[in-house]
């Protein structure tokens, strides 16, 4: 199989300050289901917009395929204004999260339905659709109908009938939540193999954070209609800008304190339980408000530590031990992982936190 | 488990179970005696008299002599040829193709293009001989069915010819979907099988079609047998209605579903024109149109000066039905389209799709079998209807009619049993094919769910026209329904418009409307909560339980639905009269209040049974399981949990089995007796003297109960209705 495939050029999105206004069913007011979101997604990358349901991270995306239209602000695709084209006139293609194929085609057809519609001679549709069915190994189904594929099967289908017209931007529209954990796995990293492959741009919405994770160059976390923050998953992840995003991305503990002082990029906070440090970019004042971010498996729970705790919860779960324990007035969550060869720690025993200053954020 | 033993299980604990056993058993009773016999009754009358013996006679003599015999063998003579020419071919093209043979596949590509051309050719030149006999068309058609052995052959080898590119799209379908490297003895078998049932299909249609054309050609050479013509105008004006109302029905269900009509006059046009089906009587529409476009017709003769309008006939029948089967396709057509799953549609826009592309090539084909179905729905229904033909009809007689006239007028029992035999034949035909192929084809289509909202269309360049269309049409309806209170109204219609109270007057001192009034009403106010109750034990049954004689019970009870009330009527007449199998049993109700209620519970059963049954569907089995298991009885399960949930079904159905049975006509007219008066037979008896004053003021009186119980039907169920907590909580 030929991963390379000869595909035009991909293209940039560019949305400027975008918002729609939606009115609400049951009140008859008027809201901000997108609100003054602006974005600059490079060709050929992989941008995941992530959030809870209702965030805006749909309808943005909708708005981008021409579904929706924007109340205010301007969608460029490949430099070009697009606001004022219908969705069959961008250069645009989107997987759906019901797949949307059509039942009464079988397979090639519902794969060539786009190619018939760019009027392509027809011994070219029948290649194009034989490589990309091999693409997303599906050769010999051609025949089969819709329903007699398995979910897996209708997804991969779904995804043909997008890539084939080799669009500027391929949107996903939470593709996988329609399948069980475990092909949702194994399609994520196929979704994300084809698109490097073919060094398309794509451009997903989900609202599963590990799936945000493993498959984009980019996430873009919504909240409300607007961009909580953007950047690498790692960044998101080890330097979330509040305490919504930290939440949102995995598990994360909080632990309230004052600053002491900063210097040389590290800030001493003054907690109940007593004094941690945390590697910052900023400084702090003496005596403001912070909050220390800490990830459950940057913690070390020991008989000696920075922090002293009482164990509430010690629970073995095979590859870690998940505890709580109480520091201060705080629950704080820990994984260990590996705890076959440490000290496990029971409910009740009194015990010792510590984590290293550049594995914590401070907020 | 295996089937065996869990299904003598099942039987164990039905045993056990002697509530339900003895409501089986009554059940089957009811429907053998009062739905399967008349029907039986009809059949044995056909053919067989104490006079004549078994004989064919009866309907050589309707159709008239040689007529029915030698087109039945014409169609054969040209359809077995015509078949096994065109499988052949279609069979030998299919294979040549796939071994390769160049010329062939060239040929074969063209198939598909060459098979829709030459059918819409050969439709196009049936329909032009059918519905204008003078056209050379029709000419050329009679001479070749008219004439010898050599012209039938010669029509056989025209119709394999066109036949042949269907057929090799049929066989190429079966193959293309089958596994190429089949060695499998089992699937070989299972694709032949499916081979030869589309090969028999075929051969079957094409003989219908023939046999049907065939008698349409003759009806109007043979034109002194009044039979043939019947079948022939009323296959037309099926057909036509058919058409019509489905088209009518699409672009409602259409703008109501697409496209973004805020207004809040369109959205009450479009709830009265969704709930006329249940509310309207009968003659209604044909009342008004005489009023309006008759001969003394508002519109034709005093705003159009038109003198001469002639609203009898084809067109007033075509019209009229339109106007009332429309509503029942809209209806089908609104829950269909809101089953698409709208990303379906967008990602055909996605792909580049204008929205025009998007309905032709994903909207339209999803939609087919629905289409189809609402077709012969109403094909049935306007094929069935007795009244509008009945009143606007004038000299053109439909088979309702024509029965009804052969049994009252000519009193030809034996005659009226043959066409009433004929009438049932079409329609179960209809009922077959509609049921059991387009049905399951729908579901098969349609069973995704809407994943959000859809978009709407916002193009005024759409709407504009749309809506209008459908306002104008909306709004046609509502006057005709307004025109026969103000008809009843007036003085002499067309002719003196002072206001006057006379016809009502008259309605009550002279005519006994008040007698009419409580007859209808007390019938039907008795037959509902038995069809009521009836149609929900019945789906019951249906939807959860399991014994033996399920299918039965389901299937003649649905059966009803395909039987016109004309032709339950004469079977009531043969089957009763001279009581069971003219043994005297039984003959005690003829004649009685308690025939008529039974005709009406028979006539409303099949309605309220289908929307039981989706009703009962919706609810979890495990419902009742806990309930059984708590320790309930059958019929405390069914009247502590199951009739609760479905309450709202069952105020609904008998709301609507009232108004059906107040508002039923063509059995009853046969049926009923100088002893009770009802209020549309005392319509149709006025209508047809010409006494349109009184004629409608009875109409009114009927529109303002059944309008007003349908009113107090939403009231009672907003008030008591689970539904609605229901929905709240979610």
């Amino acid at each position: 199989m030929s991963e390379k495939q000869s595909v035009k050029q991909p293209k940039g999105v560019q949305l400027d300050h975008i918002s729609k206004i939606y009115q609400d069913p049951k009140t008859g007011k008027d809201f901000y289901a997108v609100h003054d979101v602006s974005l600059d997604i490079a060709p050929g990358s992989f941008v995941t917009l992530l959030g809870p349901s209702g965030c805006g991270k749909t309808t943005t995306l909708r708005m981008i395929a021409g579904f929706e239209s924007p109340d205010e602000g301007e969608i460029y695709l490949g430099g070009e204004p697009i606001n004022a084209l219908t969705p069959n006139k961008r250069d645009t293609a989107m997987v759906f999260q019901s797949y949307a194929l059509f039942p009464h085609y079988n397979v090639f057809d519902n794969v060539a339905y786009g190619l018939k519609l760019r009027k392509v001679p027809k011994n070219l549709i029948a290649d194009r659709v034989k490589n990309i069915l091999s693409l997303v190994e599906l050769s010999g189904m051609e025949q089969r109908m819709t329903n007699q594929l398995s979910g897996g099967q209708q997804q991969r289908v779904a995804l043909a009938r997008a890539l084939v017209v080799e669009p500027g931007v391929l949107l996903f529209d939470e593709p996988l939540s329609n399948l069980d954990a475990k092909l949702r796995v194994q399609m994520r990293t196929e979704i994300r193999r084809i698109q490097q492959a073919l060094g398309i741009t794509a451009i997903y919405v989900t609202h599963d954070q590990s799936e945000a994770m493993a498959i984009s160059d980019q996430i873009i976390l919504m909240k409300g209609g607007v961009i909580a923050q953007m950047g690498s998953p790692t960044e998101i992840y080890y330097h979330p800008n509040s305490e919504f995003v930290a939440d949102f991305i995995g598990e994360c503990n909080f632990l309230k304190g004052k600053a002491v002082r900063s210097e040389k990029g590290q800030t001493l906070v003054q907690l109940d339980a007593g004094a941690a440090a945390v590697n910052t970019s900023k400084t702090y004042d003496p005596g403001e408000d912070c909050e220390i971010v800490l990830r459950p498996e940057a913690i070390l729970i020991s008989d000696e530590g920075m922090l002293p705790c009482t164990v509430e919860l010690s629970c073995f779960m095979g590859s870690y031990q998940n505890y709580h324990v109480r520091v201060g007035d705080t629950l704080v969550k820990i994984t260990d992982n590996c705890p076959i060869n440490k000290k496990v720690f029971a409910v009740g025993d009194k015990a010792f936190i510590s984590f290293d200053p550049a594995c914590a954020h401070l907020l | 488990m295996s089937q065996r033993q869990s299904a003598s299980l099942d039987r164990r604990k039905l045993l056990a179970d002697p509530v339900m056993v003895t409501t089986i058993v009554l059940l089957i009773v009811f429907l053998c005696v009062f739905i399967l016999y008349p029907l039986a009754i009809l059949l044995v009358d056909s053919i067989y008299s104490q006079n004549t013996g078994l004989t064919a006679g009866f309907f050589t003599g309707i159709f008239g002599e040689g007529v029915f015999g030698s087109s039945l063998a014409k169609a054969l003579l040209i359809s077995i040829p015509a078949a096994a020419i065109s499988v052949l071919a279609g069979w030998t093209l299919v294979n040549r193709e796939r071994e390769g043979d160049a010329s062939v596949q060239r040929l074969c590509r063209a198939m598909p293009l060459l098979s829709l051309i030459l059918l819409l050719l050969a439709v196009a030149v049936y329909i032009i001989a059918v519905f204008d006999s003078g056209s050379p068309v029709a000419h050329f058609l009679i001479r070749v069915f008219e004439g010898g052995f050599l012209s039938c052959i010669a029509a056989a080898l025209v119709q394999a010819v066109v036949l042949t590119p269907l057929c090799y799209r049929l066989f190429d379908g079966v193959l293309r979907l089958s596994n190429p490297s089949a060695s499998d003895e089992a699937e070989k078998k299972a694709l032949q099988k499916k081979l030869q049932i589309r090969a028999m299909t075929l051969a079957a249609v094409l003989f219908l079609v023939n046999l049907l054309v065939i008698i349409f050609l003759y009806a109007s050479v043979h034109g002194k047998y009044s039979f043939i013509i019947a079948i022939s105008n009323t296959l037309k004006v099926g057909f036509l209605v058919g058409v019509l109302s489905a088209g009518v029905g699409l672009l409602f269900a259409y703008v109501e579903v697409y496209v973004k009509v805020r207004t809040k006059f369109m959205a009450g046009l479009f709830k009265v024109v969704s709930m006329l089906p249940v509310v309207s009587p009968p003659f209604v529409l044909s009342l008004s149109m005489i009023m309006l476009f008759g001969k003394a017709g508002i519109i034709t003769r005093h705003i159009l000066g038109i003198y001469d309008n002639n609203v009898y006939g084809f067109w007033g029948i075509a019209i009229v039905q339109t106007m009332t089967f429309f509503p029942v396709c809209y209806m089908m057509f609104r829950g269909l389209l809101k089953n698409i799953d709208p990303s379906m549609e967008e990602a055909a826009r996605d792909m580049g799709a204008s929205r025009f592309k998007v309905f032709t090539s994903v909207t339209l084909p999803l939609l087919l079998p629905g289409i189809g179905n609402a077709f012969l729905v109403t094909f049935i229904e306007s094929i069935a209807d007795f009244a509008n033909p009945m009143i606007i009809g004038g000299s053109y007689d439909t088979l309702a009619t024509t029965i009804y006239l052969q049994i009252t007028g000519a009193y030809d029992k034996n005659g009226a049993c043959a066409m009433a035999v004929v009438l049932l034949a079409i329609t179960m035909m209809m009922f077959a094919v509609q049921k059991y192929v387009l049905e399951r084809k729908t579901a098969a289509t349609l069973t995704g769910k809407a994943s959000r909202a859809r978009m709407l269309i916002e193009d005024k360049s759409v709407i504009i026209p749309l809506a209008s269309l459908c306002s104008l049409m909306a709004l046609f309806v509502v006057v005709m329904y307004i025109c026969v209170p103000f008809g009843a109204l007036f003085k002499t219609w067309g002719r003196d418009f002072t206001l006057t109270t006379k016809w009502f007057e008259q309605v009550f001192d002279k005519y006994h409307g008040l007698k009419a009034f409580q007859d209808s009403f007390w019938l039907s106010f008795i037959a509902a909560p038995v069809t009521a109750l009836l149609s929900m034990i019945i789906s019951y049954l249906v939807v959860k339980r399991k014994f033996k004689a399920k299918g039965f019970i389901e299937l003649v009870s649905m059966l009803a639905m395909a039987v016109p009330g004309t032709v339950l009527g004469i079977g009531y007449i043969r089957g009763f009269a001279g009581g069971m199998f003219h043994t005297g049993f039984l003959q005690g109700i003829y004649g009685t209040g308690l025939i008529l209620v039974i005709v009406f519970v028979v006539r409303s059963l099949p309605t309220g049974t289908r929307s039981g049954i989706s009703a009962l569907r919706q609810i979890d089995k495990s419902i009742e399981e806990s309930a059984y298991d708590m320790g309930a009885g059958s019929m405390k399960v069914f009247t502590s949990v199951t009739l609760p949930l479905i309450k709202d079904s069952f105020l609904s159905g008998l709301v609507t089995a009232f108004v059906r049975s107040i508002t039923a006509i063509s059995a009853i007219i046969l049926l009923v007796t100088p002893s009770y008066l009802l209020i549309t037979v005392q319509i149709n008896e006025f209508a047809e003297k010409g006494s349109y004053g009184i004629a409608c003021a009875f109409a009114t009186i009927l529109i303002a109960i059944t309008y007003g119980s349908v009113l107090l039907m939403n009231l009672i169920i907003r008030f008591f209705g689970t539904s609605k907590k229901t929905k709240e909580v979610e």
